[in-house]
């Protein structure tokens, strides 16, 4: 063998170490994936046997009579990460469009910096300032105030009554679509200002204003992106624990304002995962983090489809 | 990403749960977060004596309970005493450590700490939900010369389970009947009223945040918060306030000796000057030790704690154990033995 054979044979053989290792890396995620899902149904099974799917109906949570059902905290999930995105979706998108078209150019570095920032807070600090900062000021201030203007209004009136503590549904959507914030903010502004400048000044020079150039040409190019950053924002929302702990009101009960207590799945696992000595309550806690799980991956499944979706009407549309 | 941060939950608790063996000389104990900053004051002065540290980890009495039972730890701790039947099945034995109070707290412009006269039936129909305002007539009966506003009640509980919420939950299971069957005693309830706050100060931060707030909290917390706390009716009938003097009062009365397992529930005790709602904070250890010079180095540790610890928990807001009861507690370590039968304490 000539040296230069010796030396193809040593990169093939690097080559296929190379190959294998990386296999090895990603299929080792799936059996993370795998193992997790597979604990997570055993450690769930006294729960699953004993309540079937009484369990995602039932807003019984009695850890005396070991009647478990999980209703409240899946709705308390859904419910404040639907607020989340119902306020930091709008305000995202605000930021990104000033930072990407109207900030004057010395700005968008420090601005852009400060929500990265943002980003990289812990959530607990979240929690905190929630708590002992946020909390009292919204309940003497905004609190009355939205009961006030709303009272009488069919609908809205009843979302916003009762007494103001600060603490609740409405206080820890706030919170997280604070927490969304930088997280959408972020990946919207990095996908607008990827649009060829060509396409925007085209459109400018068609006589266009900044908004029908943002509605007509920006967000069309971009959709998939700004939808991946809701998604990832909705994804941080679904799963937040401490910040919501702090927050939400830790009652297990039905709420009928957005004012009253309730409670999330990842709050209620912080809460009595250390004290529950019975198997169902452990049971029934592990079953509320499978149902988590489940739910991030409906919503994972929904913005997948979403998006090809998207993509047919493109073929269709060109 | 949602699930790798609710997984996080998870992992975190159960590695919470696993607490390792540090080296050989350092006892390992975990549970209740109640006795954790004494026994963790213990520890500190207890190794600059001894040179024998203590790693204790507060992962909660369920946590502690679970621990002893997997024999991680050389001792577990718990609020709520086991039963005789319990720690006969996980082959354990049981001893208190220290008493404390659990104290309503209320916010309520222009009542000040003490002013405020609660029976036990006033105590339960408040966190039943029954008695929604503060000048509801029961209320105002109770307490002529009080003036009580025309304010919503909020009931403010304890979102985590908890030894404290247990004790609670003891105290109106034995004084209301309706308690008893609506709710129950655990170390956590479905409340039928009420926001929840996580641990001790999530309670004091609450109460303190609401106006026409109540919540409960252990003594130690009211008194450093300067929270107004209420008087309360014990069984003997007199209006108490909580103080080191009245849960001593509590504990005087109860038979500790006869008791298996030491397992006194000192809520609702007789005695004109018994605060009702008293708790003790307990250990367990297993009877049969696999690793008896461990059980040795942390029975020393208690000795010590029982013999120069009184100050310290007097300084605490906890109250020690009276003597004749430490040394019934010393002569129940007799059971605790080594594989060939011979006990580990002498």
């Amino acid at each position: 063998m000539t040296s230069q054979e010796q030396r193809l044979k040593a990169q093939k053989i690097q080559d296929q170490i190379f190959r294998g290792s990386t296999r090895f890396f990603a299929f080792l995620v799936l059996v993370l994936l795998l193992g997790i899902i597979g604990s997570l149904i055993w450690g769930a099974m006294p729960a699953l046997k004993a309540f079937g799917f009484g369990f995602l109906f039932s807003g019984d949570w009695n850890p005396v009579t070991e009647q478990f059902g999980g209703l409240n905290s899946i709705t308390g999930t859904l419910l404040s990460s639907f607020i989340a995105l119902l306020i930091g979706v709008p305000v995202s998108f605000g930021i990104a469009i000033f930072l990407t078209e109207l900030s004057p150019v010395w700005l968008r570095r420090p601005l852009g910096m400060a929500i990265e920032l943002l980003a990289g807070v812990p959530s607990i600090i979240y929690g905190m300032w929630g708590l002992f900062i946020f909390a009292p000021w919204f309940a003497d201030n905004i609190q009355p105030k939205l009961t006030s203007w709303t009272e009488g209004i069919p609908l809205l009136g009843s979302l916003f009554q009762g007494p103001p503590m600060g603490i609740g549904m409405f206080s820890a959507g706030l919170i997280l679509s604070i927490m969304v914030i930088p997280f959408i903010a972020s990946v919207m502004r990095d996908v607008f200002e990827v649009v060829p400048p060509m396409l925007k000044e085209s459109a400018y020079g068609l006589g266009c204003t900044t908004w029908e150039v943002v509605w007509n040409v920006v967000l069309p190019y971009t959709k998939n992106g700004v939808i991946g950053g809701v998604m990832l924002g909705l994804g941080r929302a679904l799963g937040e624990t401490m910040a919501v702990t702090f927050v939400i009101g830790n009652a297990q009960r039905s709420i009928e304002s957005l004012f009253d207590p309730a409670t999330s799945i990842a709050a209620t696992l912080a809460n009595e995962f250390t004290e529950a000595t019975g198997e169902l309550h452990t049971g029934a806690l592990i079953e509320l983090g499978l149902l988590l799980f489940v739910i991030t991956f409906i919503v994972l499944s929904l913005s997948k489809l979403l998006l090809l979706r998207l993509q047919r009407n493109e073929g269709a549309n060109a | 990403m949602t699930f790798a941060r609710n997984l996080l939950v998870i992992i975190g608790t159960t590695a919470g749960l696993t607490v390792a063996h540090a080296n050989a000389a350092d006892i390992t104990g975990a549970g209740a977060t109640f006795p954790y900053p004494l026994y963790a004051k213990w520890a500190e002065q207890y190794k600059g004596k001894t040179g024998n540290g203590l790693n204790y980890q507060s992962i909660g009495s369920g946590g502690g309970i679970k621990q002893i039972q997997a024999k991680t730890v050389d001792f577990g701790a718990s609020d709520k005493p086991l039963t005789a039947e319990e720690l006969n099945k996980g082959g354990l034995t049981q001893f208190p450590t220290v008493m404390g109070g659990v104290v309503p707290v209320i916010n309520v412009e222009g009542v000040k700490a003490g002013a405020l006269k609660l029976t036990p039936t006033l105590l339960a129909d408040i966190f039943l939900g029954k008695i929604k305002k503060w000048n509801d007539p029961a209320l105002a009966k109770a307490n002529p010369g009080v003036k009580l506003p025309d304010q919503a009640i909020t009931v403010v509980h304890r979102a985590d389970g908890s030894g404290t919420t247990w004790i609670f939950t003891n105290y109106l299971s034995k004084v209301s009947g309706d308690w008893k069957s609506k709710v129950g005693n655990e170390a956590s309830v479905q409340w039928p009223t009420g926001v929840g706050g996580k641990g001790n100060e999530g309670v004091a931060q609450y109460v303190q945040r609401i106006k026409g707030g109540i919540g409960y909290v252990e003594y130690a917390y009211a008194k450093q918060n300067k929270m107004a706390h209420t008087q309360l009716q014990n069984k003997a009938g007199s209006f108490v306030n909580p103080d080191d003097a009245s849960f001593k009062a509590a504990a005087a009365s109860a038979d500790w000796a006869a008791t298996p397992g030491f397992a006194v529930v000192l809520t609702d005790q007789d005695g004109k000057d018994s605060w009702p709602i008293t708790g003790a904070t307990f250990i367990l250890m297993h009877k049969k030790q696999d690793k008896p010079a461990q059980a040795t180095e942390s029975l020393k540790f208690f000795d010590w704690a029982y013999k120069e610890g009184d100050k310290v928990a007097l300084d605490m807001d906890y109250v020690p154990m009276p003597a004749n009861v430490k040394d019934t507690i010393r002569a129940s370590w007799k059971q605790i033995t080594d594989s060939a039968n011979s006990p580990v304490w002498k």
